[in-house]
């Protein structure tokens, strides 16, 4: 007699992991029912990036939202969950000027309806040598720069987030030197994987991971990444930096993610994957954070120790 | 027996107080979920790493503490509260070895001998096994007055400590400097201030002596 045995295979190895991720995400945000309209394009999630592999699974949603680094809300891993609501992001714009033919203000909502909100499942690394893996919305962040239309002189490109300690408290103690502030060089922001991310899982973004507005830079540490942005600015000089500017030996102005070069009080060479629970090894880092592929062109001929 | 023997009955106590930080991390980690967070491996080093310190400032206060209120009862705690300090430091040490660097040696080398305030955390280590060795009556016997004098390597410790705590925060150095600012009053608290002032006052009422002969000698 033949008995079949079930294939004890998970379907998850069968279906190609981008698709399970969508189909997941796509469930959760139906599950929500939010989201809705921002999800459509998820047909279209076949988009040239690199998706992190079968053993670096989604973080969890509560970690997503619940550790992290927003000292506008406090230095605690916990405060920006537990003090983001005071934050209104509505009404909000973006101030974008300096050397463009077409300075302006743009709204949030054109923004959200004027650009085509795609998911991108990337690996966030942070200087402190922990990661997470998460499923952003977004769009292109040359494409909003585009229509600005930076003239030849652009070669930085500077951002800013909010100030005002009413609606971010962590800003009444000078632990930063505020606003916030980061940089980008312009092949760095016009390149395709360079995200402007307005939400996360499926659904708007959380206030405390930056909303209504954040960069993504998937190749730097996480504090390139500057939250809840209201000015962007063409310079024709490298912008100033926020970390770069108050500890200039600790935190370079590139800031690429590099296993060669430490960071003065620890090793960049490896880092702890949030939601792996206290038994869950250490991994190892990759040079542009497994992007190297896609961008280390742009760094070509540069002596990275240097330009750390 | 006195009535002061209460110091006797309240050390199981005291005892069990001090296992509770332990306890309620461990009935956390093993409850599983989300209690130690997102970054559980940094949640115990963090918590060991505190309640080291914590015990190290508790026993450094006692000896001010028994001159304050004239009682000698709070020396009779010191060395419990000390062992404890090295129990958290032993546990802080193990949670990095172990779980934080999952035993991978060539990687503790280079840490041992690269990262300055892993080296300094790591000196106080070493220091706090010595004296927890010696802390026996064997060895206060055997060592006689060199073992208070080796046991005043506790103020080295817990200045290492603070600072193994200083260099590793990244800009918000207000939890450090609390620790700092505790320190540094429980150690200015045993600077010899009675006899200073003594000085002083005595100094002070010499000194117009003093001027005036000078002034006349050098007439």
């Amino acid at each position: 007699m033949l008995i079949r045995k079930p294939a004890d295979i998970p379907s998850s190895e069968i279906t190609p992991p981008e698709v399970w991720r969508a189909r997941r995400t796509f469930i959760q945000g139906a599950a929500l029912g939010v989201g809705a309209a921002a999800l459509a394009p998820l047909g279209a999630v076949a988009a040239a990036y690199p998706r992190p592999g079968e053993d670096e699974p989604l973080t969890p949603r509560e970690f997503v939202t619940g550790y992290n680094n927003f000292y506008e809300f406090g230095t605690d891993k916990g405060d920006p969950a537990a003090h983001a609501h005071r934050l209104r992001t509505r009404p909000w714009s973006v101030v974008v000027d300096g050397e463009c033919a077409r300075p302006g203000e743009i709204g949030i909502e054109d923004i959200l309806s004027g650009f085509d909100q795609q998911e991108r499942i990337y690996r966030l690394r942070c200087v402190e040598a922990w990661s997470m893996v998460i499923p952003w919305l977004g769009f292109p962040l040359g494409e909003l720069l585009a229509r600005f239309e930076p003239t030849s002189r652009a070669r930085y490109v500077a951002f800013e987030t909010l100030f005002d300690p009413e609606q971010m408290p962590g800003q009444r103690r000078r632990v930063l030197d505020w606003p916030y502030r980061e940089g980008l060089r312009i092949d760095e922001a016009m390149h395709p994987l360079t995200l402007l991310a307005t939400g996360l899982y499926g659904e708007t973004l959380p206030n405390q991971n930056g909303a209504p507005l954040r960069l993504v830079v998937p190749w730097k540490y996480g504090f390139k990444s500057i939250k809840s942005i209201v000015r962007i600015r063409f310079t024709a000089e490298q912008p100033p930096a926020t970390w770069n500017r108050m500890q200039p030996d600790e935190y370079g102005f590139y800031a690429n993610v590099n296993p060669a070069v430490d960071h003065p009080r620890w090793s960049q060479k490896s880092h702890r994957m949030i939601g792996g629970g206290w038994l869950a090894k250490r991994r190892e880092t990759l040079p542009f954070n497994g992007y190297a592929e896609e961008v280390a062109g742009l760094y070509a001929g540069m002596d990275l120790r240097r330009f750390y | 027996m006195t009535g002061r023997d209460w110091v006797a009955w309240a050390k199981p106590g005291v005892f069990l107080l001090c296992l509770l930080p332990l306890a309620l991390t461990l009935a956390q980690g093993l409850g599983g979920g989300l209690a130690l967070g997102a970054n559980p491996v940094e949640t115990l080093l963090h918590r060991s790493g505190l309640w080291t310190l914590r015990m190290l400032l508790l026993t450094l206060a006692l000896t001010p503490l028994s001159r304050a209120l004239g009682r000698p009862w709070p020396i009779r705690l010191r060395r419990m509260l000390g062992l404890f300090a090295f129990f958290y430091g032993m546990l802080h040490l193990l949670v990095y070895l172990w779980l934080d660097r999952a035993l991978d040696w060539p990687v503790i080398v280079e840490d041992l001998t690269e990262r300055p305030y892993i080296i300094v955390g790591m000196v106080a280590l070493v220091l706090m096994s010595v004296l927890a060795l010696t802390s026996t009556r064997g060895w206060q016997r055997r060592l006689r007055r060199n073992w208070k004098r080796l046991h005043r390597v506790v103020y080295l410790i817990a200045v290492l400590g603070v600072l193994h705590f200083l260099w590793l925060v990244k800009a918000d150095l207000r939890e450090p400097l609390i620790y700092a600012v505790i320190l540094g009053v429980l150690l200015a608290l045993r600077l010899p201030w009675g006899r200073w002032r003594r000085a002083w006052t005595q100094s002070a009422q010499s000194a117009p002596a003093v001027a005036r002969r000078s002034a006349s000698s050098s007439r």
